[in-house]
């Protein structure tokens, strides 16, 4: 990524930088593609560009511990370039590109080629994800030390859960050697089986193949017996239940080295919002939309720190692959451009503190995976986020950056919108005026 | 229209009086059965296709000759499940068919929602014949209508619902519509057949023991149990079933009221739920079932194929 030379003052903003404890007005400096000063008042040189940030948030760029880029090999749902233009619309300057690609990341290779695509796009930072078992079958060990060594930050099979249980104890443990995560997608493919929604009440009416919550929390318990066996690291994916938050919250306590992200879907919708929609494939994803009860857990856990970060788990398909019987549509939704406004409605709902919200967008991520960015402490890249938090919008499925148009908040008027996104202290995004 | 509704996709949305809507035009289309000449012009130029993706010859016939007492043009279509990646789509599939004009368009299909994605996407009225284990409205309204001719009325009556609920359509059309005309509802089978929170779906309530579900009972409906779903291993085996949930000649003696009817949705597995005895016996209305089945499917194509009640009997009473 080429880093600007140039000075910028964004100013009049409120900056809200959990990790550097700031929240306030200030000025934010960035020069070389760095942040240089976070202030409240700076003598601003007559050559500096500004870009007016009052009545706007200013924070550290988002990072999305998870999304889909589908390339290399379904380029026709997203590319690298098509998903980081998303990005950096939803105020996304780090995304983290899941290896279930055509062929999956289980080479350097394809890390190499995903990292060239994003260079080429010059927009978000893409770190791409290698696969934990070749192939992403579940048998062996990926080549772990090369795909680390080419840039890999952590590991997954996300989409196909590790069922062997021996398999998965020595990708823990041969993954300590680099330090990094497993980002796992747990589910207990035997207890799924034919399911397509969350077992429940609602399944049970829209007469859907249910599975049942505890396909998940059985994974979770599972795999944190692991890392206590292993000392690995787990970072659990997507987590949507009330039981795999018992498990994760035992597991801190017991102070294994154990993560977890949440999905806004998980947060804001319900398996009730699926019989709403009429068998509206947009609101069918893996792990599903689950019960009220689930969702008020994942809320709690997302606001007291169990679950860490939010990440969006992206997944782009195409209008062919949704426009199909429930039962045989694809999973997944779109969440880089929607991320943030649905979020923020928690934070309005009282789910949510402002500032927490910030962190599990920004600081929460960059810790977990070791990246630059998250901050915008003096040093840190220019990575920044500016947002309005009382825009709104309607969410018009055709005039979203990504290349798919999957989104279960078509035709719904949002609140919140990110207006401006740099990386490296180049302005990558800016919202046309005629829709601010 | 029925009552508010352009399409007949499931009984949850219907209202008490909607579903007595149709099942009181049944009441006439059934004279009309009862005739030498089973013929009205009622429909005469309209089209009815029958778009079955299962294989279903007792629904596909049941609406076939509903539409042709009523002089409309019937065409049937099967075709195999849709697949993303085996060409053409449900909703290609619909749309070309939508292509021949029809008026109402009758679709079965094993996944649950499909008749409603369909109508989405075209103009015609869809009848869902069954989708999944979701809804089976026309046999829904067959059962409410069998019960009101053998019982006079189900207000204050109670209904027992065995087998395989959680693979059933019937089930679930069932307890959308009786609980509306005033029954109450008895669910039993083994706990791996009664899906969660299926109490909420029409206020019944769930038993794991035949004698207590029967016992009391005005009716009694026997679900089919599948075979091929053995497999999904709900169940031991039939023999074992056939022994605690199956309903035979002693245990209709001494635990059915007298008055007590039997349904079944069919086709029947002689011995597993029912014994033949049972299914062939004088409390039996299974076969008033499909004779019935044919009269609620006229109503529910002539409402939604365009025709209103008064008109009914008033072509009923010319021709
Ligand atoms: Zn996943
Ligand atoms: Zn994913």
């Amino acid at each position: 990524m080429s880093e600007s030379s140039e000075v910028l003052f964004i100013e009049g903003g409120r900056v809200i930088d959990p990790a550097s404890g700031v929240d306030g007005v200030r000025t934010v400096v960035l020069r070389g593609g760095q942040v240089a000063e976070v202030a409240e008042r700076v003598e601003r040189p007559r050559d500096a560009r500004v870009i007016d940030a009052r009545g706007r948030w200013v924070t550290p760029g988002f990072i999305d511990a998870h999304v889909h880029l589908r390339e290399p090999g379904q380029e026709y749902k997203e590319t690298v370039e098509t998903g980081a233009r998303a990005a950096v619309a939803g105020g996304f300057t780090a995304v983290l590109a899941m290896p279930n690609t055509v062929p999956p990341n289980d080479s350097v290779a394809v890390t190499e080629l995903v990292l060239a695509r994003a260079a080429q796009a010059g927009l978000a930072r893409v770190y791409p994800v290698g696969c934990i078992s070749k192939g992403q079958k579940g048998e062996e060990l990926a080549e772990m030390g090369e795909l680390f060594q080419a840039g890999c930050v952590a590991f997954s099979d996300d989409g196909r859960p590790v069922s062997s249980s021996g398999l998965m104890r020595r990708a823990l443990e041969y993954a300590r050697t680099f330090g990094a995560p497993l980002a796992v997608h747990e589910e207990d493919l035997a207890l799924v089986g034919k399911g397509v929604m969350n077992e429940g009440p609602a399944a049970t009416r829209l007469g859907l193949k249910g599975n049942p919550a505890q396909a998940e929390e059985v994974m979770v318990s599972r795999d944190v017996a692991l890392v206590e066996l292993t000392g690995g690291r787990l970072h659990v994916c997507h987590l949507s239940t009330a039981g795999a938050v018992r498990a994760v919250r035992d597991a801190k306590a017991r102070g294994l080295a154990v993560t977890a992200e949440v999905a806004p879907h998980h947060l804001a919708l319900t398996d009730e919002d699926v019989a709403a929609s009429g068998y509206d494939t947009d609101f069918k994803m893996a792990p599903p939309l689950r019960s009220d009860a689930d969702r008020a857990a994942v809320r709690a856990a997302l606001a007291d720190g169990t679950i860490d970060c939010i990440a969006t788990d992206h997944a782009p398909h195409s209008a062919v692959e949704k426009a199909v019987e429930f039962d045989v549509a694809l999973n997944g939704i779109l969440g880089l451009e929607t991320a943030f406004s649905v979020c923020l409605a928690l934070v309005r709902e009282g789910a949510l503190g402002e500032r927490r919200l910030v962190e599990a967008l920004t600081a929460a991520p960059a810790r977990i995976f070791g990246l630059p960015g998250g901050s915008l402490a003096a040093g840190s890249p220019a990575d920044v986020a500016i947002l309005d938090p009382g825009a709104e919008w309607r969410c018009d499925p055709e005039r979203l950056h990504s290349k798919s148009r999957n989104t279960p908040w078509k035709g719904k008027t949002m609140i919140g919108r990110c207006t401006h996104t740099l990386v490296g202290g180049n302005l990558v995004y800016e919202l046309a005026r005629g829709e601010r | 229209m029925i009552g508010r509704h352009r399409h007949l996709l499931g009984l949850e949305g219907l209202s008490r009086e909607e579903i007595l809507q149709v099942l009181d035009l049944a009441t006439s289309m059934k004279e009309v059965l009862a005739r030498p000449l089973k013929k009205v012009p009622s429909l005469r130029g309209k089209l009815v296709v029958n778009l079955f993706f299962e294989a279903s010859t007792r629904t596909r016939s049941s609406f076939e000759i509903a539409s042709k007492v009523l002089s409309a043009d019937a065409v049937n279509w099967t075709a195999s499940a849709s697949s993303v990646t085996k060409g053409e789509t449900l909703v290609d599939t619909a749309r070309n068919l939508e292509a021949m004009r029809p008026d109402v368009l009758v679709i079965r299909h094993a996944a649950g929602g499909a008749p409603q994605l369909v109508s989405e996407h075209v103009a015609c009225a869809v009848v869902s014949a069954g989708d999944g284990a979701h809804e089976h409205p026309s046999q829904g309204l067959l059962d409410c209508f069998t019960l009101r001719e053998k019982l006079g009325t189900l207000e204050g009556k109670t209904v027992a619902i065995v087998g395989d609920v959680s693979h059933s359509r019937v089930a679930r059309s069932d307890l959308h519509a009786m609980p509306k005309l005033g029954a109450k509802v008895r669910l039993c089978g083994p706990p791996t057949m009664i899906p969660q929170g299926i109490e909420r779906l029409g206020g019944c309530t769930v038993h794991h023991d035949l004698r207590e579900a029967v016992e009391g009972a005005d009716a009694v409906v026997m679900l089919r149990i599948q075979h091929e779903r053995i497999g999904d291993p709900l169940i031991p085996g039939t023999r074992e079933y056939s022994k605690l949930w199956g309903l035979n000649a002693r245990k209709a003696a001494e635990w059915l009221t007298p008055g007590c009817v039997i349904l079944h949705p069919g086709p029947i597995n002689r011995g597993v739920e029912l014994s033949p005895e049972v299914a062939d016996g004088p409390r039996s209305v299974i076969l008033d079932q499909v004779q019935n089945g044919v009269a609620v499917r006229m109503a529910i194509l002539y409402l939604l194929a365009g025709g209103s009640p008064a008109e009914v009997s008033a072509a009923g009473a010319r021709s």
